[in-house]
């Protein structure tokens, strides 16, 4: 049988990390005061058999660290351990460390579910952040729902989604899209749209809900041209002269992958002025702009429900604490910022629940707060979806957003959107 | 040669035997119900390597597109599953209720016709194996009656599989899209997700696979299978001698998509889901090299080349993710440049006749036959 | 949808989709000149041949950092030294690759075909290792992005311009090469008939690495070139490749003629299905029409007689 991973494998960060947690006071004081194990004997928090020991749990971590989404992954990976370091140094959840198992999914969704259903059954992992894809999500669902393992999904989504055994940290469709919509209605005084994107369910199901909201709730405003590419399609010469055609007021693009820069590229290329025309994204953060480069994309808007340039308390230590583990140059964009609330809502959950027992997480999870969220105030809702505020941001040449406008309230999350579908 | 001929079916047997042993009994009395369900799966990629020795080792047609075929029985398998998932009791909140979830989702109100026989167990069952074979037979015939082969066959093949890849992706309201077909419950009522359930897949499975290799075996040993190896070494000879090698192209190529659909099939059942990665370029040419680490040329050997890569792929991933790229490319090159016949052919041309010398106690015995590898 | 526009309109983007499938022509010829190279040369298909175009990409990657930071004031024709520095680095690799790999397997080029797919997973884990799995933005100087104003309503990307420029050049070089050249005799006597060309004195085995050298150049400046308008990451020379071998299966492997001309049909029948349905259904369709074609005419657009 194969060994198990190491599992403190980024221990030099520790000594880097603890300094580090200085800056943190503002997350630090948020948390509830430690928490002893002896109050929490492991036969009581933990009566179906997970990986919990007296001074210890395990947790998975479930992304793709090869292949063509671990571009993507990577960020969620290291948001996920600096949050795991995080609660380690202030004690762990009910008084225990968390031990984290890393697994690779290889871009491939049968092996995420082969790595989900080792983390649950040979490594009884008491939670499991990861996943990315919807692909990969619901590769993984059946496995989780047949062994009771609890993952917490970072990745905006489509909706049309929602199990007791998972968490979704990301937005799901409407808390991306409706919001976003009204603004550019309202401030652009938009009226027509022509919305893109890459060919699957994601981008399909957000421009089905976009036309939806377009055509039936934005007075007099229209869909002058729907449009969807291949993966990792690099050519977008043909679509990008129909747009000088059309001449919409917005360009809704929700491509993403390699050829969101091929997009952005041509786009510039092709003379399309972004301080001109109104392009809106809900796929390009700032993790995206990295490869696309500032200077091609300054100007478009984007709907996100977290931004790197944010600036509340949280978020002023949040980032620092990422640099200083991840390196002065790494950028953290929605998603990453995401994964990061899922390590602290789990714990907070088994903090309310007393106990690690995944039924009792499941029931304990809606109205679970996270006061030290970067983005901000979260709230898990029945629906096992996050409240949380919708924001449009604007690139800026040297890649970052500058927050123009927010929601005044949490969005509720609505999975099932009724009229939407 | 007929010497020679005599010891190499006689290793042919052990060596089926053996692993009949090794999948039969073996693997089952060692392995936890997780590790077997794995094992299973790999199993089903040695399918693919079993057609890929037919057509690639035998007679010299490198396919890359066989990912198609594994995904269409792969899909067959799943249409069927998931219509029975999505009884209308299964799907009340969906606004049509008695289709599959993610066409409810795409606005599709009605069952496509294409789907619909797919009610019926037996048309299923059919259609796994008959439509690879009649794909496989259009794209071969126009190919090998105008005598393309070698190169380009792989190409327009590996071509194939992208099409099919992006056109299943873009037709997501009728297939799933990059997401595939999930969620899959029960066969005629048996629920296969449970570990019992595996555990009898898993036997299925092995039987079907020891079942392809004998078939495989027969159709090799037959007058057909010297005719095959003739075509791959001289082709035109082969043509000067009156046959229509076409034909015998044709038909070979069909009887390793049908083995590749059953794979695919199988699948499907045991992993519980059938998505479009499969039938991409990618795990096309994985199943080539499987069978190159095998020995493409030996059926069992190629088998074990399946479990052993997807074992360690599995053992090496769980340590090492970020060099196991690095060994398996190393392991491709490796293989094409030191050991053509791969892992079989090691067997037969140095551990075998180093046994027999050891037996003998003197130097020279039963020089095995090895043709030029194909080319 | 096309009758909602005035005449005027119609007649610029006319203009500007012949454009664009010019554009996309120069990228296919780009891709594809490489590998139609080493494939008419030695029968060889190189699987790691979109590996070879992003090392290119890497390079200029490279060399753009290095003149940000030491010569700033010479940033605006980085880009020039970065394609050099891009098609010796990947020539040079693939000399290696030819010397420690090819070469011992030229009587077998279906297995050419699987090894260098294994070299083309190293190089790709290669790049994860070395560069990061993220994507890495090449900054290009400022006078590449943009276009010309031709008139009101017809623009003319000057990326665009430059991608066919250096497709012209490119191809103009290697046709002067190949016809004009010592060298160019020797490698098309190969073609015709190895065997007689050894016998009077052709050293063949230095004629087919140096073609190697030269197709996995080719690819070096070609990934550089698409720097400007696509990504740059570990795995994005996947996105090329099955372009790529269409166009030099479809042209017919000895030709490079047949591979110009087998660009510019795929590349004006994607182009202006894009134009009129989507990007997806244009893919698929383009690809079913070349399979089909190359059903009906296997060996490709044009056909060199050959000797074996």
């Amino acid at each position: 049988m194969p060994k198990k991973p190491p599992t403190d494998r980024h221990s030099p960060f520790r000594r880097k990390l603890l300094l580090g947690t200085a800056a943190l006071s503002a997350t630090a004081m948020l948390a509830p005061s430690k928490l002893f194990a002896q109050a929490f004997p492991t036969a009581k928090v933990n009566t179906t058999g997970l990986a919990v020991t007296d001074t210890e749990v395990t947790v998975g971590i479930l992304h793709s660290v090869t292949g063509t989404m671990a571009i993507s992954e990577t960020g969620s990976v290291e948001a996920e351990k600096l949050a795991i370091e995080q609660i380690n140094a202030q004690g762990g959840v009910l008084g225990r460390k968390i031990k984290f198992i890393q697994e690779d999914g290889a871009s491939d969704w049968p092996t995420f579910a082969e790595k989900a259903k080792k983390l649950l059954v040979n490594d009884k992992c008491a939670a499991v952040m990861g996943c990315w894809t919807s692909a990969s999500r619901k590769a993984v669902l059946p496995v989780f729902e047949q062994y009771n393992g609890m993952l917490y999904y970072p990745t905006f989504y489509e909706g049309l989604e929602q199990s007791k055994n998972v968490i979704y940290t990301g937005q799901e469709a409407t808390q991306q899209i409706i919001a976003g919509l009204d603004w550019v209605e309202k401030e652009k005084s938009a009226k027509t749209f022509y919305l893109l994107g890459s060919d699957y369910i994601w981008p399909r199901t957000s421009n089905k809900i976009a036309r939806k909201h377009i055509e039936g709730h934005l007075k007099g405003c229209k869909v002058v041209g729907e449009e969807y590419f291949p993966l990792g399609h690099t050519q977008f010469n043909s679509v990008i002269n129909k747009i000088k055609l059309t001449k919409p007021d917005v360009i809704y693009a929700i491509i993403v992958g390699g050829s969101n820069v091929a997009f952005y590229k041509q786009l510039k290329a092709a003379g399309i002025d972004l301080s001109k025309q109104t392009l809106l994204t809900i796929s390009v953060t700032e993790d995206e702009i990295d490869g696309i480069g500032g200077e091609n994309i300054a100007g478009a808007y984007a709907c996100m429900k977290y931004f790197q340039s944010l600036d509340n308390p949280n978020n002023k230590a949040f980032v620092p604490a990422f640099k200083k583990m991840w390196g002065e140059k790494t950028v953290i964009g929605d998603v990453t910022q995401a994964a990061y609330l899922g390590p602290w809502l789990w714990k907070l959950t088994a903090e309310k629940a007393g106990s690690f027992d995944i039924d009792k997480i499941a029931a304990a999870s809606p109205g679970v707060e996270f006061k030290g969220a970067p983005e901000g105030y979260v709230r898990i809702h029945e629906n096992h979806h996050l409240w949380s505020k919708t924001r449009v941001g604007r690139a800026k040449l040297d890649g970052q957003y500058e927050l123009v406008y927010e929601t005044a309230n949490l969005v509720e999350p609505d999975p099932f959107p009724k009229g939407y579908q | 040669m007929s010497n020679s001929l005599f010891g190499k079916r006689s290793y042919d047997v052990i060596a089926f035997v053996l692993l009949a042993v090794l999948i039969l009994v073996v693997l089952p009395l060692t392995l936890d119900a997780f590790r077997l369900n794995l094992f299973g799966k790999y199993l089903t990629y040695s399918f693919v390597a079993l057609g890929l020795v037919l057509c690639w080792g035998y007679t010299g047609i490198l396919s890359l597109g066989q990912g198609v075929f594994f995904g269409l029985g792969g899909y067959c398998m799943a249409m069927f599953l998931k219509l029975e998932a999505s009884s209308v009791a299964n799907t009340k909140i969906q606004s049509t209720p008695g289709i599959p979830d993610f066409m409810d989702w795409n606005q599709i109100t009605e069952l496509p016709f294409f789907w619909r026989p797919f009610h019926s167990l037996t048309f299923t069952l059919a259609a796994i194996i008959l439509v690879p074979c009649i794909m496989a037979f259009v794209l071969s015939f126009a190919m090998f009656k105008r005598r393309v082969g070698g190169v380009y066959f792989a190409i327009i093949t590996q071509a194939l599989s992208a099409v099919m890849t992006i056109l299943i992706i873009g037709q997501q309201g009728y297939t799933g899209g990059v997401n595939g077909i999930t969620d899959l419950r029960t066969l005629l009522g048996w629920d296969i997700r449970p570990d019992h359930s595996k555990v009898i897949l898993y036997f299925v499975c092995c039987v079907l696979l020891l079942g392809c290799i004998l078939l495989g075996r027969f159709v090799l040993t037959s007058k057909l299978g010297r005719i095959l190896v003739a075509i791959r070494d001289k082709e035109d000879r082969v043509r000067f001698s009156g046959y229509d090698v076409a034909n015998f192209k044709v038909f070979i190529f069909c009887v390793a998509s049908a083995f590749a659909a059953i794979g695919g099939a199988m699948f499907t059942l045991q992993v519980g889901f059938m998505s479009p990665s499969f039938v991409g370029i990618v795990p096309s040419i994985e199943m080539v090299i499987f069978c190159a680490v095998g020995g493409r040329q030996s059926l069992v050997g190629a088998v074990a080349g399946a479990l052993l890569i997807n074992y360690g792929k599995t053992v090496f991933s769980e340590s090492f993710p970020e060099l196991w790229l690095f060994a398996m490319g190393g392991l491709f090159i490796a293989v094409v440049l030191a050991f053509p016949r791969g892992l079989a052919g090691l067997m037969t041309d140095q551990v075998m006749p180093w046994v027999t010398r050891m037996r003998n106690g003197k130097g020279g015995a039963t020089p095995s036959i090895s043709p030029s590898p194909a080319e | 949808m096309l009758f909602g526009y005035s005449f005027g309109d119609l007649g610029s983007i006319l203009v500007m989709q012949g454009f664009a499938g010019l554009i996309l022509f120069s990228v296919f010829v780009l891709m594809a000149l490489g590998l139609a190279i080493i494939f008419g040369q030695m029968g060889v298909i190189n699987m790691a041949h979109g590996e070879f175009m992003i090392l290119g990409a890497y390079m200029t990657f490279l060399s753009s950092h290095l003149f940000q930071t030491y010569l700033p004031s010479f940033f605006g024709i980085y880009f020039f030294v970065a394609m050099i520095v891009a098609f010796l680095v990947s020539g040079a690799a693939g000399l290696a690759t030819e010397w420690l790999l090819i070469r011992h397997l030229y009587r077998r080029p279906l297995d050419t075909l699987l090894a260098t797919w294994g070299l083309s997973l190293i190089m790709q884990q290669a790049f994860r290792t070395i560069f990061g799995a993220r994507e890495v933005g090449v900054e290009l100087p400022s006078w590449m992005m943009g276009s010309l104003n031709v008139s009101s309503s017809i623009e003319v990307q000057i990326n665009g311009l430059f991608v066919m420029a250096l497709t012209l050049m490119i191809t103009g070089a290697v046709a002067l090469l190949m016809f004009k050249s010592r060298w160019g005799l020797q490698v098309r006597a190969v073609v015709n008939n190895r065997v007689m060309s050894g016998a009077v004195g052709i050293d063949t085995r230095r004629i087919d690495r140096l073609t190697f050298g030269l197709g996995c150049g080719i690819a070096g400046v070609a990934g550089s070139a698409f720097t400007m308008i696509g990504s740059t990451s570990p795995s994005a020379g996947q996105l090329y490749i099955v372009d790529t071998f269409l166009v030099v299966v479809f042209g017919g492997a000895q030709s490079l003629l047949g591979t110009i001309a087998s660009a510019l049909a795929i590349s004006q029948s994607q182009s202006t299905l894009e134009f009129f349905t989507s990007g997806s259904n244009a893919k698929v369709t383009t690809l079913l029409i070349v399979i089909g074609l190359l059903m009906l005419r296997p060996q490709g657009l044009f056909v060199l007689k050959v000797r074996k």
